[in-house]
């Protein structure tokens, strides 16, 4: 049952771009357009009033007409090319939009006359030098069409203070690649001061755009703790409205295991600089993992708080709390690993990117 | 924020001015400087028939900030070139930087060939190398140069000043260029990787819990769940950027004289890189004369938006005050650049404090008010964000509504749902100032047009993006997806060219080697000829276009970061000898 309700968490992820970049269109229809053909019709008119008068001679700024009509009536002035079929329909001013005046304009959109297509492709070819100007030419269009960009962001790297031992957690990713596709790394790990790390996992990604702001993300971790063990990964990450940061993600391990895991933030600015951030993570599994201490459902919720000042945009020391639990069955394991399911831990530490 | 911060760089800015008085007076060695020379500030005049212009990398100061640069004939801005209609230009481009470079002579009507596009006109010069300009001077009026390269931020540009052929059609006594740009000691390769991978880093004016913009919490709830910002105006601004007139920052109280009762022509140019400058002359009207260095039938006006690479020409008359300042203004109000106009030396008129920054509004998000709204033209700004509130609910990204050579994905991030031709718009911020300010609308070609025929033909393009993960593009696309698909027109044909702003952002929009007659409302034959022409967010712009001048021209957005990250597309005009035989 409960592995069935797993399955279906990467489909889940999947659809958060759907459901956020959808709004109902059904309400669009508030802004009404004005009648296409009204307006047409009285640009018609006008033409035909104009096309009577002596163009050449016309003083345009002295006619006596109201200024709101000026715009449609000389645009549209007969040159002797456009076609007006004269229609009878009357004038109503009070409906005329301005705007929509211009945009239906009678000019006809179509493609370029066929002269326009002549050769040469590229004019400078011939006078600079073919070679040459192809070289350039991609440089121009790498330069302009996008330099691969590399980014790497300590999203937390932190001192946790708790009861018992205190401890240490990394929460850094990364990327390489342009606007569409990426290669993405992600690494996570925490422990207690003297000790093994209690985990440790590095991810490799591939990320490709897409929606407008949700990449969806596939690849591998591997852990580099415990029973070491390598995952296939399928996730998403993006911006979800109302600006929360998401990162939702399925794992199947090596031996058959399946666990996801979400998380979401959210930068609420105090000052320009002073941005508190709640968090939000939770883990699932499909399955008990008793040599992990994970049982099956809702392994663990850890919620946080953490308050950060900007010295600049790419690096900012935070104080906060985060409260961690382990659920269910990983509770029972955690106990009887004489362990506290519940632990509060008091962090200090940066968040920084470059 | 907001006030706190603003004043408190305000107060920086303020105190260094001293200090840098001191600092500009040493040499360069003697202030450790290893890298290169340190820029001059001010352009140096070129006039005649043959000019060397020689770029060179550099150190830059202003205020409190040092930085690379690049100048050209060792100066930020480069030379002054004063040039006579008719006459001939042979420009020696010589490269002395470590970077590739080119000149391209911004509005001016050139042969192809010498429009100095690296990839599309010629080959960058690379640094050791030289290149011939030689063109004849066709036109007259305010007009500029710059790198088409990533030296353009860096310092290489300069101002072009054309006397016309026969009479000036403005008496005046004194003619000055003000030059307005911006400056930051980051790298631009730097601040564009910033720009892709942060959101918004350079902007220090977003909401937050304690500031004291005019939004309700619904209106910020639904700002948020649109996942867009209402303080999102410029990419970089006063925080890295440092707004400079003629290469002057605000400390270094540059100074234009004159004297009681006389006329001054001021010929202002957005040189910028990234910034929309509000200008203004607190206490005295100014006439503009020209736009885009056309004559128009003169306005009187108190302020006027300058987009990247616009130039406006004006006339003031100061009587018998003292001193004016001139204020350009940051479009996002972080910063100003400044200058005195002033009868006596060191007199100074009081300088304004910044203005509260503006918000985006309904009408930026391409929402406008339905029949009521559009029908003025005038108060599409008036529905606020507040008047949002009930399109909470719409697609901000209906796609159905982009005609089908628009590629949908993830480069587009916002489809205006009703994108209003936005020509009577003052621009972002300045709709409610309590003043005369400028629109497009009330811009008259002072001469007949040549060409007058009907368009033929009506090319629609969109302008698209994607603001969070800084993808900007023309029809979805970006420049490697149409390399070998440009936008293409036949020699001599007359097109009726319909640009919409499917973002939030207003994009300054320059066609080379032509000029083009906004379709303002204006009569058909006085339309006001432009080389460059601002569509404000989620509204539309049109302009008729007679392709005369064969050739493949670049075409693109003049916030350099937004072109160097792909709203850059080629324009052809063929066949190439006219076809005239």
């Amino acid at each position: 049952m409960k592995r069935a309700i797993l399955f279906s968490l990467p489909l889940l992820a999947l659809s958060a771009p759907g459901w956020a970049e959808q709004h109902d269109h059904a309400t669009a229809a508030q802004v009404e357009p004005a009648d296409p053909a009204a307006t047409t019709t009285a640009a018609q008119q006008e033409v035909m009033d104009h096309s009577a008068m002596e163009h050449g001679e016309m003083e345009h700024g002295k006619m006596d007409m109201p200024v709101d009509q000026e715009p449609m009536a000389h645009s549209q002035m007969d040159h002797g090319s456009v076609p007006m079929p004269r229609q009878e329909a009357p004038m109503d001013a009070s409906k005329m939009d301005h705007a929509s005046m211009v945009d239906q304009s009678p000019i006809p959109a179509g493609p370029p006359p066929p002269e326009a297509f002549s050769a040469p492709a590229f004019a400078a070819d011939e006078f600079v030098g073919a070679d040459k100007m192809a070289a350039s030419r991609a440089s121009v269009v790498r330069e302009v069409s996008g330099v691969p960009v590399y980014w790497f962001q300590a999203d937390r790297a932190e001192y946790r203070a708790r009861e018992g031992k205190d401890g240490y957690l990394w929460d850094v990713q990364g990327y390489y690649g342009g606007d569409i596709d990426k290669f993405w790394f992600k690494s996570e790990g925490e422990g207690n001061f003297g000790e093994k790390p209690e985990s440790a996992e590095v991810q490799a990604l591939w990320s490709h755009a897409i929606a407008p702001r949700w990449d969806i993300q596939a690849g591998v971790r591997q852990d580099l703790t415990g029973p070491e063990r390598t995952h296939a990964v399928i996730g998403v990450q993006g911006l979800a409205p109302y600006l929360f940061e998401l990162d939702a993600a399925a794992f199947v391990s090596n031996k058959g295991d399946i666990t996801a895991r979400i998380e979401g933030e959210l930068d609420q600015r105090i000052t320009q600089r002073l941005i508190l951030q709640p968090r939000a993570e939770l883990s699932l599994s499909a399955q008990d993992i008793p040599e992990l201490g994970i049982g099956a459902g809702l392994d663990r919720a850890e919620l946080g708080l953490r308050l950060r000042y900007e010295f600049v945009r790419e690096f900012a020391p935070y104080i906060g709390v985060e409260q961690e639990w382990k659920v269910g069955k990983s509770a029972d394991y955690a106990r009887a690993a004489g362990e506290d399911p519940s632990v509060t831990n008091y962090v200090v530490g940066i968040r920084l990117w470059f | 924020m907001t006030s706190i911060d603003r004043r408190k760089f305000l107060t920086a800015g303020t105190a260094s001015l001293g200090a840098l008085g001191f600092v500009g007076a040493m040499p360069a060695w003697a202030r450790g400087t290893l890298d290169g020379t340190l820029a001059r500030r001010g352009s140096d005049v070129l006039s005649g028939d043959y000019q060397t212009m020689t770029v060179a990398d550099a150190m830059f100061t202003t205020g409190t900030r040092r930085g690379p640069g690049v100048t050209v004939n060792g100066t930020i801005p480069g030379p002054l070139l004063r040039l006579k209609e008719g006459q001939n230009l042979v420009v020696d481009l010589v490269n002395d930087s470590s970077m590739g470079t080119s000149i391209h002579w911004h509005g001016l009507l050139v042969p192809f060939l010498m429009d100095g596009v690296p990839g599309v006109t010629m080959a960058a010069v690379e640094p050791g190398e030289r290149f011939r300009y030689e063109f004849p001077i066709r036109q007259a009026g305010t007009y500029w140069w710059h790198a088409h390269t990533l030296q353009e931020p860096m310092g290489h540009y300069g101002p072009i000043i054309i006397d016309p052929a026969g009479e000036e059609a403005h008496s005046y006594d004194r003619d000055y260029v003000v030059m307005l740009s911006d400056w930051s000691p980051m790298h631009p390769h730097t601040i564009m990787k910033k720009l892709k991978v942060a959101d918004a880093p350079f902007n220090f004016q977003k909401t937050t819990a304690t500031d004291n913009y005019p939004l309700s919490g619904a209106e910020r709830r639904m700002w948020a769940r649109m996942r867009m910002m209402p303080t999102d105006i410029s990419d970089v601004s006063a925080p890295l950027f440092t707004y400079l007139l003629n290469g002057h920052g605000p400390e270094d109280g540059l100074e234009f004289a004159f004297r009681p009762g006389e006329r001054v022509r001021l010929r202002f140019i957005n040189g910028a890189a990234m910034s929309f400058f509000n200008v203004r002359i607190p206490g005295l009207a100014m006439t503009v004369i020209a736009a885009d260095g056309q004559d128009v039938r003169p306005v009187e006006v108190d302020e006027f938006q300058i987009g990247n690479a616009e130039t406006y020409d004006v006339i003031v008359e100061p009587g018998a005050g003292d001193a004016f300042t001139i204020v350009a203004e940051a479009m996002d109000r972080s910063g100003m650049g400044l200058a005195m106009l002033t009868s006596r030396p060191g007199l100074r008129a009081q300088v304004p404090p910044l203005r509260d920054p503006p918000l985006l509004t309904m009408a930026d998000m391409g929402m406008s008010q339905g029949g009521a709204g559009s029908m003025t033209g005038m108060d599409h700004g008036e529905a606020s964000a507040g008047g949002a509130m009930d399109m909470g609910s719409m697609s901000m990204r209906d796609t159905s509504l982009l005609p089908p050579n628009v590629k949908v994905g993830p480069g587009i991030d916002m489809v205006a749902m009703n994108p209003v031709d936005r020509m009577g718009d003052p621009g972002t911020g300045l709709k409610d100032v309590g003043h005369r300010v400028l629109t497009y609308k009330q811009l008259v070609a002072a001469r007949m047009n040549p060409d007058m025929r009907q368009p033929t033909r009506l090319k629609e393009i969109h302008l698209t993006g994607n603001m969070e993960r800084y993808m900007w593009s023309f029809d979805g696309k970006k420049f490697s997806a149409v390399t070998d698909d440009p936008i293409r027109f036949a020699f001599n044909e007359r097109v009726r060219v319909k640009l919409v702003n499917d973002t939030m952002m207003a994009h300054p929009i320059h066609l080379h080697g032509h000029f083009f007659e906004l379709v303002n409302g204006a009569p058909g034959m006085h339309q006001p000829r432009k080389h460059t022409v601002i569509v404000q967010p989620g509204g539309s712009a049109q302009f008729d276009l007679t392709a005369n001048e064969p050739g493949d021209w670049a075409f693109h957005c003049h916030l350099i970061y937004h072109m160097h990250t792909g709203m850059f597309q080629v324009v052809t005009v063929r066949p190439l000898d006219g076809g005239e035989g």
